[in-house]
C-alpha cells in the first residue's frame, strides 16, 4: 500500500492516570519503565502509541479488557486528553485546537458509536438520529429529513417514533449507527459496537456494518475484544497489550508473521483458510511457464480450495491490472488447509 | 473465628478493650463515692465552660447592627430577600386564601377573591386524573373536600401558598448547588460537610438565626422552611447527575455539545427520574416544616395545630393534623404520579398545540368560569359555613371517656415504665462521671476505626461538656435511647415477620409509608390525649415517628440474604427458626443496624419537637432559646444535638461497615 497523508496519524501517545501524571513526563522525553511509573504510582493505559490510519481503510485495534484500546481510541478524539505526543488529523494538529475548534471538528468529523449504544432515552428513533444536527443549530425540516433517511439506511424504517427500550439490543445499535452517520462524519469511531449483542445478532450487525462500509467508504477505528470480529472486518489491524501496540498489519500479516507469543496466541485457532490469500501461498512464476486460469490475488484460501483441490493445473494469480504476479498449485493449498507451516511470501 | 488474610486485626473483641473498660468502670464508681478529691472528673466545673452561646449572640448582633458589605449592609441585605420572597408568597396567599386588594392598606376591600374552593378541588382532581387515574382522582379530590367540610379550607390554602412558593424555590436553588457541586469538586467538598451539618442540627436550631436576620412573619417562615427543606435537593442532585452513564456523556461530546446543551439536553434529561425523587423530598420536607414554621409566623394549618395543642383543645388539634396529613399524602402522591409517568412510548397521534397545552386551557376555563358563577352563587366560592361539620367535640369527648374510665390502667402503664426503665437509666446516665462517659466514647472508637474515629467521638463529647450542656445532653441520650431500644424491639420483629410474609410485607409497607408522610407534630396529639406532657409521652411520640426505618432496613437486611445460603442451609437440614436466627440474622444484622442508625437520627430530630411537651433536654434549650429570640443560645444546643446524632452516625456506620466487609456483603 502506497502511503499518502494518512487520515489520522499518531505519534508517541501516551496516557498515564494519577495525580502529577503530566509533570512526569515533561521533563524527560525518554520512555519511562514500569518501575519508574510504579514508583511514581501512576498507570499507564497507553504507552507511545504510533500510528497511520489511511483515507477509506478499516483499521481495528483489537486487545483485551484493560489493554487499553478503548482509552487510545478515545485519545484519537480528545474524549480523554493524552498526556503526551502528536496526533494529526487530516494534517491538523488535534492537540492544539481550541475547546471551540474541537467541539466544531466533532459536530462535523467525527462520529462514534458505543458499546452500550448510549442512546437518548427521553428522545425517540427519529429524535435520536437527527440530534447531532439539532445542537448544530440545523433547522427542524431538514434534521429530520436527514435522519429519516439515515433510519432507512440502516433498515429501521417505521421505527422512527419508537423509543430506545422499545428496540431489541441489535435495532438500538442500528439506531446507534445512523446517529453517528447523520452528520457525514469523516472518520467513524466504533467502540466495540457489537460486543454487547448476542453472538448471533452480532454476526449480522457485522455483516451490516460491511455493506455500509461498502457504500460509504469511511475512515473506520474500530474497537474490539474479539479476534474472529479483528480479522473479519479489519483492512490492518493493531493489537494492543498493556497499553502498548506490540504489532500492526494485515490479518494476514498477524498470521502469517506473529511478533510475539502473544499475538500467536490469538492467531493459533484461527483457520488460516479463512484469512489467508492467494497472494499469500502463490510461488513466484517460473518464466515460460504457461498457464490457462488465473484467480484474484485477493482470493481466500478457502474460496480457491474446491477448484484446486480437484486439479493438477497450476493457476494464475493476477494483481489488480491483471498481470501475473504468481502461481498457486494444490500442494500449497494442502499446507494451508492441513495446517503446515505456510510458506513465507518474499 | 480466624482473621482472614488482609482484613485487619481480628474479629473478635480483644481483650485489652475489656480490660480498659472493666478499668473506666471502675474508676467511674470511685469517683462517685470519692467526688470531694476530683470533683472536676465527675461534673464539668462551670468556671471552664466556654461562653460559645455569648460569643455567637453578640456575633449575630454585630451582624445585624454593624455589619456594612460596603455597598449596603447587611441589614439591608436580609431586608432586600425578604422583600424579594414577600412578592410571589403574597400573590399565592392572595391566589388561594385571601383574595386580590389591589392596595398596600390594611383593610381594603377584595376587588378580586382568591380561588373558588369549587375550582381548586377540580383542578387538583383532574391533575390528579391527568397524572395517574380515577383512583388517585378519587383520592385527591377526597382530601380536598376534607379541607372544605371540615372548616379547613382557609388554613390549608395559606399553609399551600408557602408551599407552592417554597417548593420551587428550594429546588431551584438545590438543583444550581447540586450542579455547581458536580461540575467543581472543590465546591462540593466544602458543601458536603455543611450539607451534613444541616441535616443534623435540628430544626428548631435554625428557627432562632433565622427569626433573628429576618424577623416574626410568613417570609421567615418560607426561609426556614427552604432551609430545611433544600440539602436533600443538593444531594439528589449531586447524585443522579453522577448516575448518568458515562457514555452518554462520551456520546454527547463527541456530538459537540456545548456544557451547555450537555446538561440541558442529555444529563438532565437522562436523570429527570431521580431529579424528581429530590423534588418530592423537597415536598414533603417542606409539609413537614408546616408546623414548626408557624412557631416564627407562618400561619395556616401549622398554627392551628400548634395553639390546639397549646390549649390541649385535642380535637381541633387532631382536625388541623389530619388536614396537614391529607395535604402531605395528596402532594406525595401526585409528585410520585408525576415521576412515575408510563414512560415514552411511541404513539400514533401527533401532538398538537391544543394538545399540549389542553391541560393548562382547562384549568383557565374552570378558573373564570367558577370566578364567574361565584359572584351570584357565593357558595360556589367560598365554602358555606352552614355546611361545615367538625369532629372535634366528639375527640374531645372521647378523651374525656378514656380518661374517665382508664385513667387507672393508662397511669398504671406510665407508672410502670418509668419507675422501671426510663429512672433508672436517666439517673445513671445523669450520675456517670462526665470523663467516664468521654473515655468510654473514645474506647469504642478507637475500637471500631482506630485513632481518627475515637479522636472525633472524644472532642464531640468534650464540646457538649464545655458548652455546659452536659447534663441536659444525657437526658437526652436518656430519651433517645430508651425511645429507639423501644423501636428496635417493636421495630425488628415487626421487620423479620414482613420479610418472611408477603401479605405482613404488603400491610407493613403501607402503614410505614404513611408513617412516615405524617408530620412529625401530629404524632404529639394523640400521646398527649392519653398521657398528657412528660418523658413517658414524649417517649411514644419519638417511637412512633422513629419506628419506619427500623422496620424498613430490617426486610431490606433479610431480603438482601443471598438466597444460596438459604438454600445451602435448607440442604443441610435447618430448620425454619434455625435459619432464621442462625443465618438470616447475623447476616442481616450490619444493615439492620443502619435503620437503627436511622432511627436514631430521626429519634433526635423528634425530641427536639418534644420538648413542647416537657421534656427537660437540649431540645427544651433550644425550644426556650427560640421564644427568647437567643440565637447563641439555641445554636450551640443545637450544635449539641448534631454532635450527638454524628457520634452515633460515625459509629454505628463504621461497625456496619466492618461487618459487612467481614460478611464479604456489598458496602
Amino acid at each position: 500500500m502506497s502511503t499518502p497523508t494518512p487520515a489520522l496519524h499518531l505519534r508517541g501517545i501516551w496516557k498515564i492516570f494519577g495525580e502529577g501524571a503530566n509533570s512526569f513526563l515533561k521533563p524527560s522525553d525518554t520512555h519511562p519503565t514500569d518501575a519508574d511509573l510504579n514508583r511514581a504510582g501512576l498507570i499507564a493505559a497507553v504507552r507511545d502509541a504510533n500510528l497511520d490510519i489511511q483515507h477509506g481503510e478499516i483499521f481495528v485495534i483489537m486487545g483485551l479488557s484493560g489493554s487499553g484500546k478503548s482509552t487510545l481510541v478515545r485519545c484519537m478524539s480528545r474524549l480523554i486528553e493524552p498526556t503526551a505526543g502528536e496526533i494529526l488529523f487530516d494534517g491538523q494538529n488535534l492537540l492544539a485546537i481550541s475547546e471551540k475548534e474541537l467541539i466544531e471538528m466533532r459536530r462535523h468529523k467525527m462520529g462514534m458509536v458505543f458499546q452500550h449504544f448510549a442512546l437518548l432515552p427521553h428522545l425517540s428513533v427519529l429524535g435520536n438520529v437527527a440530534f447531532p444536527l439539532e445542537i448544530q443549530g440545523v433547522d427542524r425540516g431538514a434534521r429530520e429529513q436527514r435522519a429519516r433517511d439515515m433510519i432507512e439506511l440502516v433498515g429501521l424504517s417505521g421505527r422512527e417514533d419508537y423509543y430506545p427500550r422499545e428496540l431489541s439490543g441489535g435495532q438500538q445499535q442500528r439506531v446507534g449507527i445512523a446517529r453517528s452517520l447523520a452528520v457525514e462524519p469523516e472518520i467513524w469511531f466504533l467502540d466495540e459496537p457489537f460486543s454487547a449483542l448476542d453472538p448471533l445478532i452480532r454476526r449480522e450487525m457485522q455483516d451490516e456494518f460491511l455493506r455500509l462500509q461498502g457504500l460509504l467508504h469511511k475512515t473506520i477505528v474500530f474497537i474490539t475484544h474479539d479476534f474472529d470480529e479483528a480479522i473479519r472486518l479489519a483492512d490492518r489491524i493493531a493489537i494492543m497489550k498493556d497499553g502498548a501496540i506490540i504489532q500492526t498489519g494485515a490479518p494476514e500479516d498477524l498470521i502469517l508473521n506473529p511478533a510475539t507469543d502473544y499475538v500467536a496466541e490469538f492467531t493459533r485457532d484461527v483457520s488460516r483458510s479463512k484469512v489467508l490469500s492467494a497472494r499469500m501461498v502463490m510461488r513466484p512464476v517460473v518464466p515460460g511457464e504457461h498457464l490457462d486460469e488465473t484467480l484474484a490475488y485477493s482470493t481466500k484460501v478457502q474460496d480457491l480450495a474446491d477448484r484446486i483441490v480437484h486439479t493438477e493445473r497450476q493457476i494464475g494469480v493476477i494483481d489488480d491490472d491483471g498481470s501475473i504476479i504468481g502461481v498457486v498449485d494444490r500442494q500449497s493449498v494442502l499446507d494451508v488447509l492441513v495446517g503446515n507451516e505456510p510458506p513465507r511470501a518474499d | 473465628m480466624a482473621a482472614r488474610p488482609g482484613s485487619p486485626g481480628p474479629t473478635q473483641t480483644p481483650i485489652w478493650f475489656w480490660a480498659i473498660f472493666a478499668g473506666l468502670a471502675t474508676l467511674g464508681i470511685a469517683l462517685l463515692f470519692s467526688q470531694d478529691h476530683a470533683p472536676y472528673l465527675s461534673k464539668y466545673p462551670r468556671d471552664w465552660i466556654i461562653p460559645l452561646r455569648f460569643w455567637i449572640s453578640d456575633a449575630m448582633y454585630w451582624l445585624v447592627k454593624e455589619f456594612d458589605l460596603g455597598l449596603f449592609t447587611f441589614k439591608e441585605l436580609t431586608r432586600s430577600i425578604s422583600w424579594l420572597l414577600e412578592w410571589p408568597l403574597s400573590i399565592a396567599n392572595n391566589f388561594l386564601a385571601t383574595g386580590f386588594t389591589f392596595s398596600t392598606e390594611p383593610g381594603a376591600s377584595v376587588i378580586l377573591p382568591p380561588a373558588p374552593w369549587i375550582a381548586i378541588v377540580a383542578i387538583f382532581g383532574l391533575l390528579a386524573f391527568h397524572l395517574s387515574g380515577l383512583r388517585l382522582a378519587i383520592l385527591v379530590t377526597g382530601c380536598f373536600l376534607y379541607l372544605a367540610f371540615f372548616g379547613q379550607w382557609h388554613s390549608a390554602m395559606i399553609t399551600l401558598s408557602s408551599i407552592v412558593i417554597a417548593v420551587p424555590l428550594g429546588v431551584i436553588i438545590g438543583f444550581v448547588l447540586g450542579i455547581t457541586a458536580y461540575r467543581h469538586p472543590l465546591f462540593e467538598k466544602w458543601l458536603t460537610p455543611i450539607l451534613d451539618l444541616m441535616q443534623t442540627v435540628p430544626v428548631f436550631a435554625y428557627l432562632v438565626p433565622v427569626l433573628f436576620l429576618f424577623g416574626f412573619g410568613p417570609v421567615a417562615a418560607m426561609i426556614a422552611t427552604m432551609i430545611y427543606a433544600t440539602p436533600p435537593m443538593v444531594r439528589v442532585t449531586i447524585l443522579s447527575l453522577r448516575q448518568v452513564p458515562e457514555e452518554l456523556l462520551e456520546y454527547g461530546n463527541m456530538a459537540g455539545c456545548t456544557r451547555g446543551q450537555l446538561l440541558r439536553k442529555i444529563q438532565i434529561p437522562a436523570a429527570r427520574k431521580s431529579l424528581m425523587v429530590g423534588v418530592n423530598q423537597v415536598i414533603m420536607l417542606s409539609l413537614n416544616m408546616v408546623i414548626i414554621a408557624s412557631m416564627i409566623g407562618a400561619g395556616g394549618l401549622g398554627f392551628d395545630v400548634l395553639s390546639s395543642l397549646r390549649r390541649l383543645a385535642i380535637g381541633n388539634g387532631l382536625e388541623a393534623g389530619l388536614a396537614i396529613t391529607l395535604l402531605a399524602i395528596t402532594l406525595d402522591r401526585l409528585s410520585q404520579a408525576f415521576t412515575d409517568r408510563p414512560q415514552h412510548s411511541h404513539s400514533p397521534q401527533g401532538r398538537s398545540v391544543i394538545g399540549r397545552y389542553r391541560l393548562s386551557l382547562i384549568v383557565l376555563v374552570i378558573l373564570s368560569v367558577s370566578w364567574f358563577a361565584s359572584r351570584y352563587f357565593p357558595a360556589l366560592g367560598v365554602f358555606p359555613e352552614s355546611l361545615q361539620i367538625t369532629t372535634s367535640q366528639f375527640w374531645d369527648n372521647l378523651v374525656k371517656w378514656i380518661n374517665v374510665n382508664f385513667f387507672d390502667q393508662l397511669e398504671a402503664i406510665k407508672t410502670f415504665v418509668l419507675i422501671n426503665i426510663m429512672m433508672p437509666v436517666k439517673r445513671f446516665l445523669l450520675k456517670t462521671p462526665w470523663v467516664i462517659v468521654v473515655a468510654v466514647i473514645g474506647l469504642i472508637g478507637y475500637r471500631l476505626g482506630h485513632l481518627r474515629l475515637a479522636a472525633l467521638g472524644v472532642a464531640l463529647a468534650t464540646f457538649i461538656a464545655a458548652t455546659g450542656l452536659w447534663s441536659k445532653a444525657m437526658v437526652t441520650v436518656y430519651l433517645c435511647g430508651v425511645s429507639v431500644l423501644f423501636a428496635a424491639f417493636i421495630g425488628v420483629p415487626i421487620g423479620i415477620l414482613a420479610a418472611a410474609n408477603s401479605r405482613i410485607n404488603r400491610i407493613t409497607q403501607v402503614v410505614i409509608d404513611t408513617l412516615q408522610t405524617l408530620p412529625s407534630f401530629v404524632y404529639l396529639i394523640p400521646v398527649v390525649m392519653l398521657f398528657r406532657v412528660g418523658d413517658f409521652a414524649a417517649m411514644l411520640a419519638v417511637i412512633a415517628y422513629s419506628i419506619a426505618p427500623a422496620i424498613r432496613y430490617t426486610i431490606l437486611g433479610i431480603q438482601q440474604v443471598p438466597v444460596h445460603l438459604i438454600e445451602a442451609s435448607s440442604a443441610m437440614g435447618c430448620t425454619r427458626s434455625q435459619i432464621r436466627w442462625r443465618v438470616q440474622l447475623p447476616i442481616a444484622l450490619p444493615q439492620i443496624m443502619l435503620g437503627i442508625n436511622q432511627t436514631i437520627m430521626m429519634a433526635l430530630s423528634m425530641l427536639v419537637i418534644t420538648a413542647l411537651v416537657g421534656t427537660r433536654d437540649l431540645g427544651q434549650e433550644v425550644y426556650i432559646a427560640l421564644t427568647k429570640a437567643d440565637t447563641g443560645r439555641g445554636i450551640v444546643a443545637g450544635i449539641g444535638v448534631a454532635c450527638i446524632a454524628i457520634i452515633a452516625d460515625r459509629f454505628i456506620n463504621q461497625w456496619s461497615r466492618k461487618k459487612k466487609r467481614e460478611f464479604g456483603l456489598p458496602v
